[in-house]
């Protein structure tokens, strides 16, 4: 389940809002209080969302068109669009989301 | 990020979760091996060992609380004949499993199987890069099985298993001879603490790091952190200063928890002792009342004293190190750990009734003890006085007198 984007953001990319992202096939979330734990069965590791609201974008994400219309669906304000591209391009380096063409 | 919760992460966790992020879960006390340092004193099984059926009831329970993986350990987890369908059985229900072994049943057939399966993990565990540092600790002959293991595994295309390494006085000079054994074989090298637990508490004086020692780790830690796993048992060394990765707290009873091979749930796989045991499986409710419902764990859900390593800058990072390490040396919960890199522990230590220290509980070592050199024995010949006397007694004369 070797991921290029994950590659291309490990070397230091940016996380392009403007395509359709998902949750990976081998992904499994468990919401808690403070947001999510996140495991991916391949990878074998673990992630933490920090946040009910990210949890809510990382779900929204399938069925929207891009991951900027996710953020948006989710009420997150555009001023802490940025804050979300981070915290998103950390999930796609962990190959916890990658793109919906990909899965 | 500025989409955070209230409170970071680590205190959301000292107050506990719903479910265990994971759980080591000890199938077995049976063992092939007498390692002076077991942390639950195995050998021998325990005839009130959970059966097969129960131990697929633990695990329906785990999917239904969302464990996503479970530290599968023991004794030696691999000598249960249901071990393999157990293992398939969990990663059949959304459990992965990472398991512990010293690689005595790990055969190229094996090997081959386990590369084929995403879910699962494999530490064997290995305390000396040499065979002598090794076996001093593990028993004669453990290294040759552990590196027989991981060549079947390697061979096999299983990538990244983890050669498991128990720190100790002996081997922490050895950090780059692991490093590279590891790097030879497709592994990842992990290092986790000696705590005074089982077995470990009649050798920890012997074993456990020197100050000088416990820094020397830290540095190589600090050094090479990003491609070494540490299950996050050096927290106390971020008294030091800069913390090292991974959770650093400790997360007995409010994230990780232990159950037992007879279905015992305690706080934590260090800390086999009554004053740590929250429940069993079996009870009704099961493993899940148990988590949730526990005295005893919503007492470490609480929040804690640091009691006299409250006025201590490095408490923030450390947090006071070790409840186990604490316990089975004699020290108070509340203070500092016996390896406080402060060097509190060691005055601690100096003043405390060390002998008064609780014993690990529940022995399940084997009777004897692993034979060491040779049998002081003579054989001798004594041909039959004749053909066919059968007495007994034939060519016995009685001494004089």
């Amino acid at each position: 389940m070797a991921c290029a984007v994950s590659t291309e953001l490990a070397r230091g990319g940016e996380f392009d809002l403007d395509v359709a992202w998902r949750l990976a096939p081998q992904v499994q979330v468990r919401p808690e209080r403070f947001g999510a734990l996140l495991y991916h069965f391949g990878t074998r590791q673990l992630s933490f969302l920090k946040s009910p609201a990210l949890l809510a974008v990382v779900r929204g994400l399938a069925t929207q068109p891009s991951a900027r219309a996710a953020c948006r669906a989710a009420d997150v304000p555009d001023a802490q669009l940025p804050s979300y591209r981070r915290a998103l391009g950390t999930l796609a380096a962990a190959q916890m989301i990658c793109h919906q063409e990909a899965a | 990020m500025t989409a955070t919760a209230a409170l970071p992460l680590v205190e959301q966790f000292s107050y506990g979760l719903d479910a265990p992020i994971c759980l080591t879960w000890e199938l077995t006390y049976a063992c092939n091996l007498s390692c002076v340092h077991c942390l639950s004193s195995s050998g021998r099984r325990d005839p009130r060992e959970l059966s097969t059926a129960q131990c697929q009831a633990v695990i329906d329970e785990l999917q239904r609380m969302q464990v996503f993986y479970v530290n599968i350990g023991g004794g030696e987890p691999t000598v249960r004949p249901d071990f393999w369908d157990l293992l398939d059985y969990a990663t059949g229900h959304d459990v992965g499993v990472k398991f512990s072994t010293n690689g005595v049943r790990i055969t190229p057939a094996i090997a081959r199987r386990l590369a084929g399966h995403d879910y699962v993990d494999v530490q064997i565990s290995l305390d000396g890069a040499t065979a002598d540092v090794n076996d001093a600790v593990r028993g004669s002959g453990s290294y040759a099985v552990a590196l027989r293991a991981m060549r079947h595994l390697a061979d096999a295309g299983f990538a990244g298993f983890k050669i498991s390494v128990v720190m100790t006085r002996h081997n922490v000079g050895q950090l780059d001879e692991f490093r590279a054994l590891a790097d030879s074989l497709g592994a990842q090298l992990r290092l986790t603490r000696l705590r005074p637990s089982g077995r470990g508490a009649d050798v920890w004086d012997e074993l456990h790091l020197t100050a000088g020692q416990q820094r020397q780790l830290y540095d190589w830690l600090v050094a090479h952190g990003d491609s070494v796993l540490t299950g996050d048992s050096f927290f106390h060394l971020s008294g030091y200063g800069s913390a090292l990765p991974g959770l650093n707290l400790c997360g007995a009873g409010r994230v990780v928890c232990l159950i037992d091979p007879v279905g015992d749930v305690y706080a934590c796989p260090f800390a086999i002792h009554p004053a740590f045991l929250a429940g069993n499986v079996r009870e009704p409710g099961g493993f899940t009342r148990v988590w949730r419902e526990s005295e005893l764990f919503a007492g470490l859900r609480q929040p804690q004293s640091g009691g006299a390593c409250e006025s201590c800058a490095a408490y923030g990072s450390c947090r006071g190190g070790c409840m186990a390490a604490k316990f089975f040396t004699g020290l108070p919960l509340d203070g500092p750990d016996p390896e406080c890199v402060h060097g509190h522990g060691e005055r601690a230590l100096a003043t405390a009734d060390t002998a008064a220290a609780p014993r690990p509980a529940g022995d399940h070592s084997h009777r004897t003890s692993p034979r060491r050199g040779p049998v002081p024995l003579t054989l001798t010949r004594r041909p039959p006085v004749s053909e066919c006397n059968a007495n007994p007694l034939a060519g016995f004369a009685p001494p004089e007198g």
